[in-house]
């Protein structure tokens, strides 16, 4: 990085000081998880074996799809809790067209339909101005409550569509395409934030959106664009899972909102805005899911993982916020 | 005027740093019981901190403070209250939904059987602002009250506290004349009645008139604390430039005479701004001066399009202005807006970045930036604003002075023909103002017009070509040659100004 001979050299001692407070916010919550892996590995004979790697990467894939998208929206200030309702509506929207037209046509009701909600939290929050925690929960309910009408409450089936389920279940190098599709959705939106200009207008509007704006940046269009393509991402993850398993409750997403949550932020993207990396996520949802994994193997209560979550997450945001004093 | 001289406040020593910055150093005053002590220094001298460490907003780095006799160190504004200290703000600090009562008595409030006592409330209140001589209703909303009345309540608030000791910051700066005149009346009242005030102003006027002694405070240092009495403004504003010339200005180099005008607003409106026309031509520095809260900032955030606004037109050159930041932008004007922190730097960012922010689709390439040329841009541009070249430090480790530059590097990448700089100074060293000087010289220099605000005179007339001068969101003076002169400015600014209004 520092090769530019333009770029002097600071003073070796703060060096290493800048340093080392830079790898530690940076590794964050790599450094638990290889341990966290590395303990399963040892400790269960059933954890490290390809079956079970494998099967945690395809169910996590909806997660991180969706996670990867949420960490957009909250590195530009926002916050989307309706993600899990649009993962449901989505679900049972794109197995319901499914059987009745066509699967091709199923996934792209569900994903328009996601695009559609994700644009309008994006307009509530900036048009109208409404505080995006509560803009998107009432979201959430309209959502559901659209899913609960549409479906009236039933499961939708796909059984006899297997074609359906290729979508997710198609296996590449025994890997499931749901979760070839995690991988590439991940760096794709790892690139976008890392590489192009919209990227950094992301950072820019979390960080200091007045700045931004005078910067010439459109920061309501930014937003606008974090919430439909975490819209988009949550249909996506809704679609995935019910081309999986063949059938959708519309309202099967409450658990998705908060466990996508809790992967951004113990990965170390901040609360606040301005901060954070899709690497961060995809790690954080991989520790969040290697903590139930290894409750799972090791036949622990699943109460005290439920203890185990509340605690890494509260952790992870009062280092967020010890480390924000000292920045 | 004192009558007794035992010493209320001794100040032994202090030294207080933000960042590389230091507000002050090895700072030492006696405050005497019953006295009005007045801080003088430019902006920056550090005044306001030495208000705010006295009344417990922040610790001081080094020294001590001793309140008749006893050490003391302060870990809140609640804290120094207790001992009888307490800090009438810049900005006030009151709850505007909560009525003057409510206020006054805020976290204090007398009660009984566990609930607020309504009527001793209104009660005590009453009896305070009679005390204090102040026309308020205990009733009213704090939130519908003027500037001037906000102020009494927080004077008010102190009293109610039984401060002994009250730090005024800067209290006439967002006054009228008529109020000013009340606050003084004020002050006085203060002192009579045995309070000892702590007087923080950049009105030499109005301390050499109601303070007992004066201290100067030139760079975090104390330069010298005498009695009002032997003082007069030459002499303070000697000692508060220091040897000889203060700061040196780089030769002005005027525009020529057949440049073009390359900004022309007319008639701006907006909230605090009541009809503004003016112009910058090519290559020229034009001074925005004013009191606090004339208007300047507003006027420039409307000609930017930062805030709202209507007007008869706006234009910078051919190019009409949309009245939207990315718009100006386009347009060729380019604004360094008042407070880097709030409204410019993405201090958690790399310099590269906060530096490309508004030229990043010239650096890129379907939509990804191209790293090498933004490297390159960067590099260069703060080369021209003599910046830090540590390109991938985050904003916020860098010096005021040299965030300042940042924010210029970001300016000039634009290319603008217009460069609005508002307080481009603010709060940045003495070395670094000089830096930041030579560069507003070197742009207009190559033919970019510069609509310069300032608070310092001294700025304004060092660096303007053409100064002018608002009052009341009102254009009241345009000066130029000869008639540029710090009395002109003040009359203009004040409302006294004789014929030259435009």
């Amino acid at each position: 990085m520092t090769a530019d001979p333009r770029v002097p050299m600071l003073p070796p001692r703060l060096m290493t000081l800048a340093r080392r407070v830079l790898v530690i916010r940076q590794t964050g919550i790599l450094i638990p998880f290889l341990f966290t892996f590395v303990a399963l590995s040892i400790i269960s004979p059933s954890f490290f074996r390809f079956q079970n790697l494998t099967n945690i990467l395809d169910q996590q894939a909806g997660i991180i799809i969706v996670a990867s998208a949420g960490t957009l929206v909250l590195i530009a200030g926002g916050i989307d809790l309706s993600i899990g309702a649009i993962y449901g509506l989505a679900g049972a929207v794109s197995a319901q067209v499914a059987t009745s037209v066509s699967s091709p046509v199923g996934i792209l009701a569900g994903l328009g339909l996601g695009l559609l909600v994700g644009l309008i939290n994006g307009l509530i929050v900036t048009r109208f101005r409404v505080n995006a925690l509560i803009g998107t929960l009432a979201m959430s309910f309209v959502v559901s409550g659209f899913g609960a009408v549409l479906t009236k409450g039933n499961l939708v089936v796909a059984f006899d569509h297997p074609d359906f389920q290729q979508f997710a279940a198609t296996r590449i190098f025994g890997i499931t395409s749901a979760a070839w599709m995690m991988a590439i959705i991940a760096i794709s939106v790892g690139i976008l934030l890392s590489r192009s200009t919209f990227g950094r207008y992301v950072y820019a509007t979390g960080g200091n959106s007045e700045a931004a704006r005078l910067g010439g940046v459109r920061v309501n269009s930014i937003r606008v664009a974090t919430f439909a393509l975490s819209g988009v991402a949550a249909a996506m993850a809704g679609v995935l899972d019910a081309s999986r398993v063949l059938s959708a409750q519309a309202s099967s997403g409450s658990f998705l909102t908060f466990t996508v949550l809790t992967g951004i932020i113990v990965g170390g993207t901040s609360i606040m805005g301005g901060e954070g990396s899709i690497r961060r996520t995809v790690i954080g949802c991989l520790f969040v899911a290697l903590v139930a994994n290894g409750f799972n193997l090791l036949g622990l209560d699943p109460f005290y993982q439920q203890i185990t979550l509340g605690v890494i997450l509260l952790l992870a945001v009062g280092i967020d916020a010890w480390s924000r004093r000292f920045s | 005027m004192a009558l007794t001289q035992d010493v209320h406040l001794d100040i032994r020593g202090l030294g207080k740093s933000f960042g590389a910055t230091r507000a002050l150093d090895d700072v030492s005053v006696e405050v005497r019981s019953g006295s009005v002590h007045g801080f003088v220094g430019e902006n920056g001298a550090g005044k306001s901190t030495l208000g705010k460490i006295v009344a417990g907003v922040f610790p001081p780095d080094q020294g001590q403070l001793v309140l008749r006799g006893t050490p003391v160190s302060f870990r809140s504004p609640r804290a120094a209250l207790e001992r009888g200290i307490a800090l009438v703000a810049q900005e006030v600090a009151l709850v505007p939904q909560l009525t003057v009562a409510q206020n006054v008595f805020l976290g204090v409030e007398p009660q009984r059987g566990g609930f607020i006592d309504r009527g001793r409330l209104l009660e005590q209140t009453e009896q305070l602002a009679l005390e204090a001589g102040f026309d308020l209703h205990p009733n009213a909303l704090v939130g519908r009250l003027s500037i001037a009345e906000q102020q009494q309540v927080e004077i008010l608030r102190a009293l109610g506290r039984d401060a002994e000791l009250i730090v005024l910051d800067e209290p006439s700066a967002a006054l009228s004349a008529k109020e000013v005149e009340r606050l003084h009346e004020i002050v006085r009242g203060l002192a009579r009645r045995g309070h000892t005030v702590i007087l923080v102003s950049h009105f030499l006027n109005e301390v050499l008139e109601l303070a007992d002694t004066v201290t100067v405070l030139r760079d975090g240092k104390v330069v010298q604390t005498n009695p009002a009495a032997s003082e007069t403004e030459t002499s303070l504003i000697a000692a508060m430039l220091g040897r000889a010339a203060g700061r040196a200005y780089p030769e002005k180099q005027p525009p020529p005479a057949d440049a073009s005008v390359v900004l022309s607003v007319s008639d701006v409106r907006a909230p605090g701004v009541r009809g503004v026309s003016l112009n910058v031509r090519a290559g020229e520095i034009v001074g925005l001066a004013g009191l606090v809260g004339a208007g300047r900032t507003e006027l420039a955030r409307a000609i930017y399009g930062a805030a709202p606004a209507a007007s008869a037109g706006m234009a910078a050159g051919a190019h009409p202005l949309p009245g939207s930041p990315s718009g100006s932008l386009k347009a060729g004007v380019a604004m360094i807006p008042e407070s880097r922190k709030d409204d410019g730097l993405l201090l958690q960012r790399p310099v590269r970045e906060n530096v490309s922010l508004t030229t990043l689709p010239l650096l890129g390439r379907l939509g990804f930036v191209r790293r090498g040329a933004e490297r390159e841009q960067v590099g260069v541009a703060l080369d021209r604003v003599s910046g830090t070249q540590r390109l991938d430090a985050p904003a916020a480790a860098l010096s005021g002075g040299n965030q300042q530059k940042l924010m210029f590097a970001r300016a000039l990448l634009a290319q603008p023909s217009v460069l609005i700089a508002d307080e481009p100074t603010r709060g940045v060293d003495v070395g670094a103002k000089r830096d930041l000087y030579q560069l507003l010289v070197e742009i207009a220099a190559r033919g970019v017009g510069i609509l310069l605000i300032s608070n310092e005179i001294e700025e304004i007339l060092g660096l303007a070509h053409r100064v002018v001068v608002m009052r009341l969101g009102r254009v009241t003076a345009e000066l130029e040659g000869p008639e540029m002169t710090e009395e002109n400015i003040l009359a203009a600014a004040f409302g006294t100004a004789p014929a030259n209004a435009a």
